[in-house]
């Protein structure tokens, strides 16, 4: 019953700290030579400083351009451009409201869309995927974020609007008719599609980035969890994506941020008009949709500048968005204890 | 109150590592039993097959029979409703980082859907007194987080969180390997105190404390259980060479 611990093994080397010589040894010297290293440390935080200050010249450089390039609407129509629906080149009369319309609603029926599934196959990867697949799939995830848009595009055309045309819209009609958000005409083409494609092409971002903070996440938090008691499912939610959240939030908001401003393969399933209604089965019209589309046609200075400023108000909305997105993390985590690491 | 635990013919496997072999023994219910032996002999294992969390690292591999009261562990149950009657201490802290210090004591409970607020805040303070945490903690309950709070204070923590949900079985996996004397200390009487109501068993480099807090002490080496006895009779007069060697510091 005496003091120190036993050891199984041999006592190990002494080690070669606790035998110092007198004399400085090779390394000692080494060391030495170099010196304080102030400067080269000092020099290395304003280098990263600098790059960390080149984010907001670029976003101010783009901001003052695209202000100074939509001079000719913007002192035209005021802010009265952002709530306007009026879309008439011939007769210089602009208004920004239903592309606007069009690209939030595409971007958040596809959130909607991907934003479960995207954590779903997070889970699967991460906690319960025999090891065997986990490669392969999470390959394949991360395969789909390197196919072209226009790609997309074209599978969206030739592939989803039929079958949305054909299987699903009819069935969305029937059963959620009432609600004004699924009637017809049933083109195929049109917010929805634009939604799911949309959807598509953020599985991946969302999934992946998930998959990161949700493997992060130590071993020993879900073992915690588990021996509370706790299911599969109570152990992933309270064990890992509690952990988790503000990571996930971050995917979640590059995501939107990529569907925010995806133009070709909206473009080529959203229908093109500028209409505003709660129907989704409708056609509509996103900002990116309409520069790509009509830049190049733009013939008179007011028309180009009406494009351009329909680009201020894509940046504007991109950050309204983010502000909000974060607005909400805040809420969220509001009553929670600061989190200490 | 506690259950006893019975173990029999127990072998457990990480991949072909054969880690615990033929283990055979009798934890009575309501007292403190004690497992020592060197580092890699098993005793985490061991317990960790208690309770189930073996089996969550998928190469592991289990055989073999254990009874807490009258319900077989590896057949009459799942490893959920196990873990819910099985309490467990785990060698380093693992407070929930984003609950308060409440929330965590909460946690086991809320987990199964258990809303009562009132008899929530009962638990939580019963279980924080119960782990001796409750006096350096009153005053920020809702606002600390649980890893806000000192290495022991943590461990601590982690206790109430285990006691809130009033298990049959306590196991404690070297709850004070990582603590100060004084934490250590506070953890021991917590030991001696709840042992009059749960069964306790308490994995241990240190063998003052398995003389301590213990009635019984089972000494484990190479994945085996060399001796299986009352504490008095481990450390006064050992049955087996080895037990003697390790406990007299001269192993090997
Ligand atoms: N996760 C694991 N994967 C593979 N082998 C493991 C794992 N955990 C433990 N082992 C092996 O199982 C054997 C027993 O380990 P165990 O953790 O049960 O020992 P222990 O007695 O608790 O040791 P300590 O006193 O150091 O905590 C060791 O040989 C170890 O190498
Ligand atoms: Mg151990």
């Amino acid at each position: 019953m005496s003091g120190p611990p036993l050891e199984l093994t041999p006592t190990p080397e002494p080690s070669s700290l606790g035998t110092e010589s007198p004399a400085p040894s090779e390394i000692r010297k080494f060391l030495t030579s170099r010196g304080s290293s102030a400067i080269s440390d000092r020099a290395f935080r304003w280098i990263m400083l600098l790059c960390a200050l080149s984010i907001f010249a670029i976003v101010a450089l783009i901001a003052v351009e695209l202000v100074k390039s939509s001079q000719l609407t913007i002192s035209k129509f005021g802010l009265s451009f952002f709530f306007k629906s009026a879309w008439d080149p011939v007769n210089a009369n602009f208004g920004a409201l239903p592309f606007i319309f069009g690209t939030l609603t595409s971007s958040f029926l596809a959130l909607l869309l991907a934003v479960p599934l995207a954590i779903g196959v997070a889970i699967f990867l991460t906690e319960m995927c025999p090891k065997i697949l986990r490669g392969p799939l999470s390959f394949l995830t991360e395969l789909l974020a390197a196919i072209p848009s226009v790609v997309y595009g074209f599978w969206a055309i030739f592939v989803l609007v039929p079958i949305l045309r054909e299987r699903v819209n009819p069935l969305l009609i029937k059963a959620l008719g009432w609600t004004g958000f699924f009637s017809g005409p049933n083109f195929g083409i049109g917010l929805l599609a634009a939604g799911v494609i949309l959807a598509i092409m953020i599985l991946p971002i969302i999934s992946s980035l998930t998959r990161e903070v949700m493997t992060a996440v130590p071993h020993t938090q879900r073992e915690a969890v588990l021996a509370l008691g706790a299911t599969r499912w109570e152990m992933i939610r309270m064990g890992v994506l509690r952990n988790a959240r503000i990571g996930i939030v971050g995917s979640v908001i590059l995501g939107l941020g990529r569907a925010l401003g995806e133009t070709m393969a909206v473009t080529m399933v959203i229908g093109n008009s500028p209409v505003i209604g709660k129907n989704l089965l409708g056609l509509g019209y996103s900002m990116a949709s309409v520069i790509a589309n009509e830049f190049s046609e733009a013939s008179d200075d007011m028309y180009r500048s009406a494009l351009i400023e329909i680009g201020l108000a894509l940046f504007l909305v991109t950050i309204v968005v983010n502000g909000l997105a974060r607005l909400l993390v805040w809420a969220v985590t509001r009553g929670a204890p600061p989190r200490v690491t | 109150m506690g259950v006893g635990i019975e173990v029999s013919n127990l072998n457990a496997w990480y991949s072909t590592n054969h880690t615990l072999q033929d283990i055979n023994l009798h934890i009575p219910a309501n007292q403190a039993t004690a497992l020592i032996g060197p580092s890699g002999c098993g005793k985490s294992t061991f317990v960790r097959c208690i309770n189930r969390m073996h089996e969550t690292n998928p190469i592991a591999k289990v055989t073999g029979t254990v009874r807490i009261g009258d319900i077989d562990v590896y057949k009459d149950a799942s490893p959920v409703e196990i873990r819910r009657r099985i309490g467990m201490v785990f060698q380093r802290p693992n407070p929930f980082p984003t609950m308060s210090i409440y929330d965590n004591v909460a946690s086991g409970l809320r987990l199964n859907g258990f809303r009562n607020r009132r008899v929530l805040d009962e638990v939580v303070e019963r279980s924080l007194i119960q782990a001796a945490l409750f006096e350096e903690v009153k005053n920020d309950l809702k606002k600390k987080s649980g890893a806000s709070l000192s290495g022991g204070q943590q461990q601590r923590l982690c206790i109430a969180r285990a006691l809130a949900v009033d298990p049959e079985v306590l196991l404690m996996d070297e709850p004070a390997s990582a603590l100060d004397p004084v934490s250590t200390a506070k953890i021991e009487d917590l030991i001696f105190q709840l042992k009059s109501q749960y069964t306790i068993v308490i994995v241990t480099h240190n063998m003052q404390q398995a003389a301590r807090v213990a009635e019984r002490t089972g000494f484990f080496l190479n994945g085996r259980l060399v001796e299986f006895d009352s504490t008095h009779k481990i450390f006064t007069n050992p049955g087996d060479k080895r037990t003697e060697d390790y406990i007299t510091g001269r192993f090997g």
